[in-house]
């Protein structure tokens, strides 16, 4: 473009800065885009002269994001079976625990993670008692790892082991299979570091009874197709983080039929239907399989700046990107800002953690606070109108809006979908994450209820090695 | 967090993360300096420079001394401390206000640049309105994108203006201002422009208000702009060289809607003056050099000199000379600018005329002064840096001038006002009712006041009824800034030695 290009065509305008100026020039029909100008936070100039640099391969990386995009929004995915988590996640065997976030040990994990992996060694059968178990742990006794690295999810503490239940999600458009174990319900529950009798109980009922009827439901229904599914919850007020109460209910009206046809004794096919009822919460960790079987076929792909998981083990905070595939790019977690339980407060309250932000890197949770109103009452975030705020402020940091999930509020927009770490890191808009608050101490349980934000740093971090698998160095 | 001083008491209040436009910020420091018992009010990001100026004017409590730019400081002195209080609970409505109506706008911002490209592709311009010290980084990543810039902005260091423009030549684009916030490019006014209609006459101006004025007179003429490139303030001084000045001549010597070409610009360095007489004698089209206040110089063929802006934009042969009947007064004149260009040219006009000025801003051959006061004829630019830091431009605000023009009004030794009123985009809504306001609390015997109105009919503010509500209260309107400056000169009793001027040329 020369100077010759300017003054023979007609001006169209990015304006930066004063509004009035694109007012003005808008009312006189010219073309003009407004950008909100902020002064850039003291000690982010290297990272925006990165980003500067990273403006001369726009082309290329613009289309590796429209290939992980279009993988994105292509995604089918269906929930099919439920199966013993060691038959499908290879390397999960004896000894061997898997939990949420990026790789972390014993000394760094926090109060509750330590609860739910001495109540899952006892409920293994590895170690007589939570004391047994907890000096195993410390003592190297057992192996921790991502779920993430084993295919599955998991919620809050996310600790998986091998004769867990596990429901699988299959993501048909790609052949992909990802898994997350059965919500527990609210209250006591392993997830937020309870471990005692009746939480070890109620496993082992998932394991033996809930958990095989569960899967002969699914596979007599042919699976569970799920895109419609959230399609139809985020019209009934769902995000499907916080608020699952919508899909949780079309779940089981799809599928109480099967479980009447493989449950033969009336008692126990009530049991497991007065579950799911119960259970306000049961589609998270549908959702959360599915979310990442929507990612999975995002990772790797050459120049793709798109955020591919983010995940909380109550210590760090981790990010993954396409283009720098199995990588985690982490940074200490932040307090969630949020209410309380009756007789709780922020000081009882653990760090922002679980696999489950994996919704909102799909575009659901609060990134689609938009169509659930009720939620921001429920997690503290202010008015029922602000909800539109924080779904428009993630169109911000995404690419996209999924055309399959759309709300209602927003005139049918989509959800904001496919996170760029350039505009992550670009804008400094955190993105905001709908999440559960668990007590610090192990063995106590949820607290209360609040919005996250994922730490800038890890997305500054996830852009300079992306810059560098382009060959630009910081 | 408050403190108590001679001055009553100051009370800073720290938003973290809070950012404003300084059009918003300043507009809410107004409202709260006329809430009860506030004695000084003001609203900044908390940048150093910012910091400095809060500082300077004893508004900065040591708390503040931590802001960064990404913060809003909420600086007030008040009479007590309920008064400072209520006033910090006001600001915060305005702020809630002002962000709920940004909100609601029709046009949704975005974040970035980058985003801003995805929306329209197209784009080929950036327009920057940042405060001084981000300016240079947005226009390079404007131009990095290939984007031509317009930069709005002012105190941007020269060192980064220099390199800044150097790249934009290496890629064939134009880095127009900054100190200088006016262009018209194929007919769009860019910040602080009229509406002029299209037509060949291309305008290279390193002023602002220059380049309003001419487009103006051309257009009030019967004539039409093909562009106006606003080169910057300092485009001609000796460190920026001219850059932008002879990227602007060629893209106009290339563009097919030019058929002739004016340069405005206050005095430039000598050695740029050279250079800038050489290229406009190279030049394939007729250039007019407007260089206020500049020694005569020899010229080659084809360049011709203009003595002032209306000279630059009517030729010397449409300016009607005849002295109208003007019953001479003693005193002095005081002129209250709010264009530093017209201040200028008005300077220029008056010692032609044989008047000797003082200025805040002296053109060469006037005197240095401070304001419009003392027994001398005083022509002040009320838009300059003195005036400027920390509060807005008088073009935008008039309270400021208003203020003065009440104080010279009252002068028993003012013989005559004189006044530029410029309208336009990004001008205040109706400057002429201001002054009229002004005059109508003056009494009889308040000194003539002569103005301009610098502007077109197409203006939101429309040049018609500016210049009918001046004239509805008392004001003398002349059709050009140089034409009321002339005016000026016969209420003066002057010794008539410049009546020969034009023979110099």
């Amino acid at each position: 473009m020369s100077a010759k290009n300017l003054l023979g065509r007609a001006p169209r305008i990015v304006n930066i800065g004063l509004r009035a100026f694109a007012d003005d020039l808008a009312g006189r029909g010219v073309e003009t885009v407004q950008v909100d100008w902020r002064p850039p936070a003291p000690g982010r100039e290297a990272i925006e002269d990165l980003l500067a640099r990273l403006g001369a391969q726009s082309k290329r990386i613009d289309a590796a994001n429209a290939e992980g995009l279009k993988r994105l929004l292509a995604g089918d995915p269906v929930l099919t079976d439920v199966v013993r988590a060691g038959d499908v996640l290879p390397g999960l065997g004896k000894h061997v625990l898997l939990h949420s976030g990026p790789p972390i040990d014993w000394a760094r994990m926090c109060g509750p993670m330590r609860g739910a992996v001495a109540g899952a060694i006892v409920f293994e059968g590895w170690a007589p008692d939570l004391k047994a178990a907890t000096q195993l742990a410390a003592g190297s006794g057992v192996q921790f790892h991502p779920n993430h690295h084993f295919g599955a999810v998991g919620p809050m503490t996310g600790i998986t082991t091998q004769s867990m239940p596990v429901m699988v999600v299959e993501n048909r458009a790609f052949g992909n299979r990802a898994h997350c174990m059965i919500n527990e319900g609210l209250g006591k529950v392993m997830r937020f570091g309870a471990n005692d009798r009746s939480v070890l109980a109620r496993l082992a009922w998932l394991r033996d009874v809930f958990g095989p009827a569960f899967g002969a439901a699914l596979r007599r229904a042919g699976g569970l197709e799920l895109s419609p599914l959230v399609a139809r919850g985020l019209t009934m007020g769902d995000e499907m983080h916080q608020r699952n109460v919508a899909c949780s209910a079309l779940v089981l009206r799809a599928l109480s039929p099967h479980f009447a046809r493989e449950v033969g004794d009336g008692a126990t096919l009530a049991e497991c239907l007065a579950f799911i009822a119960g259970n306000e919460q049961f589609f998270l960790n549908i959702g959360m399989a599915l979310g990442k079987s929507l990612t999975d076929p995002l990772g790797g792909i050459e120049a793709c700046s798109l955020v591919t998981a983010m995940s909380r083990n109550g210590t760090d905070f981790g990010v993954r990107l396409s283009a720098t595939g199995n990588d985690w790019f982490t940074a200490p977690v932040e307090m969630p800002q949020g209410l309380y339980f009756p007789g709780f407060s922020e000081a009882d309250a653990n760090p922002d953690m679980g696999d489950s932000a994996i919704m909102e890197t799909i575009g659901l949770g609060a990134f689609a606070m938009a169509g659930a109103p009720a939620v921001v009452g429920f997690v503290g975030a202010g008015r029922a109108s602000d909800a539109l705020g924080y779904t428009r402020a993630m169109d911000g940091i995404t690419l996209a809006r999924n055309p399959k999930w759309t709300l209602p509020p927003l005139d049918f927009q989509g959800v904001p979908s496919g996170i760029d770490v350039r505009r992550v890191a670009g804008t400094g808009v955190q993105p905001a994450i709908n999440t559960g608050i668990a007590h610090r101490e192990p063995g106590v349980g949820q607290v209360g209820a609040g919005v996250a934000r994922a730490p800038l740093a890890c997305f500054d971090q996830a852009l300079m090695a992306f810059a560098k698998t382009l060959g630009i160095r910081a | 967090m408050s403190a108590k001083s001679a001055g009553g008491t100051l009370v800073n209040s720290l938003r973290r993360g809070f950012y404003a436009d300084s059009v918003a910020l300043m507009r809410i420091a107004r409202a709260l300096g006329a809430a009860p018992g506030v004695l000084q009010a003001s609203l900044m990001i908390g940048s150093d420079s910012n910091k400095a100026l809060l500082a300077d004017s004893g508004l900065l409590a040591p708390a503040s001394r931590a802001a960064r730019a990404d913060d809003l400081v909420i600086a007030l002195r008040a009479r007590t401390p309920a008064q400072a209080k209520a006033a910090l609970k006001t600001a915060a409505q305005l702020l809630a206000g002002d962000r709920q109506a940004a909100d609601t706008a029709g046009t949704q911002g975005v974040p970035g640049l980058g985003v801003a490209l995805e929306t329209l592709p197209q784009a080929n311009l950036a327009l920057i309105s940042v405060p001084g010290e981000f300016a240079a980084r947005e226009a390079r990543r404007a131009l990095e994108r290939g984007l031509h810039v317009m930069i709005f902005s002012d105190n941007v260091p020269v060192a980064e203006e220099v390199a800044l423009k150097r790249f934009a030549v290496s890629r064939g684009l134009l880095a127009m201002g900054p100190d200088c916030g006016t262009a018209l490019i194929g007919g769009v006014p860019l910040a602080f422009a009229n509406a002029v209609p299209r037509g060949a006459v291309g305008l290279i101006s390193a002023s602002g208000t220059g380049l309003q004025e001419v487009s103006c007179l051309l257009a009030r003429a019967g004539h039409g702009v093909s562009h106006g490139i606003g080169v910057g303030g300092r485009d001609l001084s000796l460190e920026v060289d001219g850059l932008m000045t002879f990227a602007a001549f060629d893209a106009l010597e290339r563009d097919p809607a030019t058929k002739r070409i004016i340069l405005i610009s206050k005095p430039p360095a000598a050695a740029v003056a050279a250079k800038v007489i050489v290229r406009a004698a190279r030049c394939a089209k007729p250039v007019v050099l407007c260089l206020l206040g500049a020694p005569a110089a020899k010229l080659p063929r084809g360049v011709r000199m203009a003595r002032t802006l209306e000279e630059a934009a009517l030729g010397a042969a449409a300016i009607s000379r005849t002295p109208k009947t003007a019953t001479p007064r003693s005193g002095w004149i005081r002129g209250l600018f709010s264009g530093g260009t017209l201040a200028a040219e008005a300077q220029v006009v008056l010692m032609d005329a044989g008047v000797a000025v003082r200025s805040n801003a002296p053109v060469p051959g006037a005197t240095a002064c401070a304001a419009a006061r003392g027994a001398a004829h005083t022509l002040i630019d009320l838009g300059d840096d003195e005036y400027t830091r920390g509060r807005p431009h008088p073009m935008i605000d008039p309270e400021l001038r208003m203020a003065e023009l009440r104080r010279v009004l009252r002068a028993k030794d003012s013989a005559a006002v004189l006044l530029d009123v410029v309208i336009g985009y990004g001008a205040h809504a109706d400057p002429a009712g201001g002054i009229a306001a002004v005059l109508r609390e003056a009494g009889k015997n308040a000194p003539p006041v002569i103005a301009s109105v610098t502007g077109t009919d197409a203006d939101p503010q429309h040049y018609a009824r500016q210049v009918e509500t001046l004239r509805a209260a008392g004001v003398t309107v002349a059709a050009s800034n140089a034409a009321a400056a002339r005016r000026a000169a016969q209420c003066v009793r002057a010794p008539r030695v410049a009546a020969k001027r034009s023979a110099r040329r």
